[in-house]
């Protein structure tokens, strides 16, 4: 016999606030990487590999440009998978934080809503870097590269759902190779950053493509800060979709794994 | 019908997890105030019968209701009001010591200078002003333990809920928890605790249940319970080598319940020194005889026909 499931907002909040006290002691360890990651993507691919690439963008933009609001996106869905996979995995089996945290007024809903906020605020602390480093390049500057930010995290809200969901399912940690290798690495390499698929890949293929929630993610930020608006409403109303469907299905999950 | 002063209310509570029935229809009630036991041996049901009451496990049947609330519908409600300390330490790591008493002020809807009196205060209970600033995995075993109990009642709860407390701690720690459950006692909180120490349960409950195979099998005060299923005295001895079972058929014919382990036999009895002149009346030889007051591990042998520990 189970009580209803309602979330209390409060208690998810109190559940970030949690990770906001850990994060606040040791912030500048995790936030560095952050920094340098960009720096050398742009570096290496912008720049070097760059040169290399005559073939103008969709906008007629260089290389640089082009690809720099895709790994804006990707590097949103890195942050907020991490943050979903193993760190989550560590607290539900090992740590036992949530069988502590349930002992509360907060109930499991209420962590698994908070740890997905959580997850969406380390997607816009990745990408929003990022995209602070993309200015250092020749990224065009203007006002709309502020509408990355809501882009960003709407990201974040999809993918982490996207790990939040997965974690909740898996019972051994050696999976996630599954998840970061047929998954991530995939949807980074061919949902449109380095080039657009659609010109390059058989129809089959261009169709798992579009499918990725990354292909949204890309279009998204990329149409933002071009200001080329068509078709964007679909690609966020993707994520939201994806990122909502998935993130109740984990809420509803993590509640069954700790509440038994 | 629940008494007035009944602050958990169990009926034939049953929990079953696909075939296995962990908790197999338990009723009892627990009186505010009281210091209650839950006794038995590890698999008894005495952990998911807590989990139960501290809203974490969902019933399969029956009734639970704690502080008048129903269970389940009403779990934050009677969380916010119940102080858990759970058999595995399971402190946020990742925090400080006072952030770990804090961030659950802040989970029960505490906050601010209320939240720090309290972690100050607690933090003097549970001996642990020095450390206010440390990382839990610098604390020692005993200071987790403590830590742990002082978290647990951040909230000024009712109810302090202990599962099985001094499981694997060494006698002395036992020994100071021991002292900061009975303050507790002592300034009227209700204390709901589990154990499978006999020596624990005698001392600091003042009414318990004893459980085996999810069951009840017994309910009443230690001494009661004793005096109800058992003679006052236990005379342990040893016969001559090989000559056990005689001496355990020798009792027996004299009237006398006898608990026999290989050449071991425990002999309970009203009046040690007739039982033993008897005895030795009849030939047999007793070695390394020594009469000591029965006690639950007695009881718990004397209803299962199984030791408590084994």
């Amino acid at each position: 016999m189970r009580g209803r499931t309602i979330v209390d907002l409060r208690g998810a909040a109190r559940v970030w606030q949690r990770n906001l006290w850990v994060y606040r002691d040791r912030w500048y360890y995790g936030l560095l990487p952050n920094f340098f990651e960009p720096l050398f993507y742009l570096l290496g691919l912008g720049v070097g590999l760059g040169y290399y690439v005559s073939s103008g963008g969709q906008f007629g933009e260089g290389y640089l440009t082009y690809i720099a609001p895709g790994l804006v996106a990707a590097s949103a869905m890195n942050g907020a998978a991490f943050e979903t996979t193993y760190n989550v995995f560590v607290k539900l089996h090992f740590g036992r934080l949530y069988d502590a945290m349930v002992t509360t007024r907060v109930n499991m809903e209420d962590v698994a809503l908070g740890e997905w906020w959580w997850a969406v605020t380390r997607a816009l602390v990745y990408g929003g870097i990022f995209l602070l480093i993309t200015l250092l390049f020749d990224t065009p500057v203007t006002w709309r590269l502020l509408l990355a930010v809501p882009a960003i995290a709407l990201v974040g809200y999809c993918f982490s759902a996207i790990g939040l969901a997965f974690t909740s399912v898996i019972h051994i940690i050696d999976v996630f190779s599954y998840f970061f290798t047929l998954f991530l690495t995939p949807s980074f390499l061919f949902s449109g950053i380095f080039f657009p698929v659609e010109e390059r890949f058989p129809s089959a293929l261009v169709w798992v493509a579009q499918a990725t929630p990354l292909y949204r993610a890309v279009r998204l930020v990329r149409g933002l800060v071009n200001g080329h608006w068509q078709g964007l409403a679909f690609d966020a109303g993707y994520l939201l979709v994806v990122g909502t469907v998935l993130g109740a299905f984990a809420i509803w999950r993590m509640q069954r794994r700790v509440i038994r | 019908m629940p008494s007035p002063g009944a602050v958990v209310e169990v009926e034939e509570l049953v929990k079953r997890y696909g075939d296995v029935v962990a908790v197999d229809g338990v009723s009892f009630e627990v009186q505010r105030g009281e210091f209650f036991g839950m006794l038995g041996p590890n698999g008894a049901g005495k952990s998911t019968l807590m989990r139960m009451i501290y809203q974490v496990t969902p019933r399969t049947a029956g009734e639970l209701r704690v502080l008048g609330m129903r269970a389940g519908e009403q779990a934050r409600a009677i969380k916010q009001r119940l102080g858990v300390v759970p058999q595995m330490d399971n402190l946020d790591e990742e925090l400080r010591v006072v952030d770990n008493l804090l961030i659950y002020a802040r989970f029960n809807g505490i906050r601010g200078a209320e939240a720090r009196r309290r972690a100050d205060e607690l933090l003097a209970f549970a001996d642990l002003e020095e450390k206010r600033r440390a990382m839990v995995r610098e604390l020692s075993g005993g200071m987790k333990r403590r830590l742990t109990l002082a978290r647990g009642l951040m909230n000024d709860p009712e109810i302090v809920v202990l599962d099985e407390q001094t499981t694997g701690l060494d006698p002395q720690v036992r020994l100071n928890l021991w002292n900061k459950l009975e303050e507790l006692r002592a300034r009227g909180k209700t204390l709901v605790m589990s154990t499978h120490y006999m020596d624990e349960a005698e001392r600091l409950c003042d009414r318990l249940v004893i459980m085996d195979h999810g069951r009840i099998i017994a309910t009443g005060a230690p001494q009661a319970l004793i005096r109800d299923n058992l003679p006052p005295l236990v005379v342990e001895a040893r016969a001559e080598l090989g000559e056990g079972a005689g001496l355990e058929q020798a009792a027996e014919r004299l009237g006398l319940a006898v608990v026999r382990s290989g050449d071991r036999v425990s002999v309970f009895v009203a009046d040690a020194d007739a039982a033993l002149a008897r005895l030795r009346e009849q030939g047999w030889r007793l070695l390394h005889a020594f009469v000591r007051p029965a006690n639950l591990e007695d009881v718990f042998l004397k209803l299962t026909g199984r030791a408590l520990r084994e």
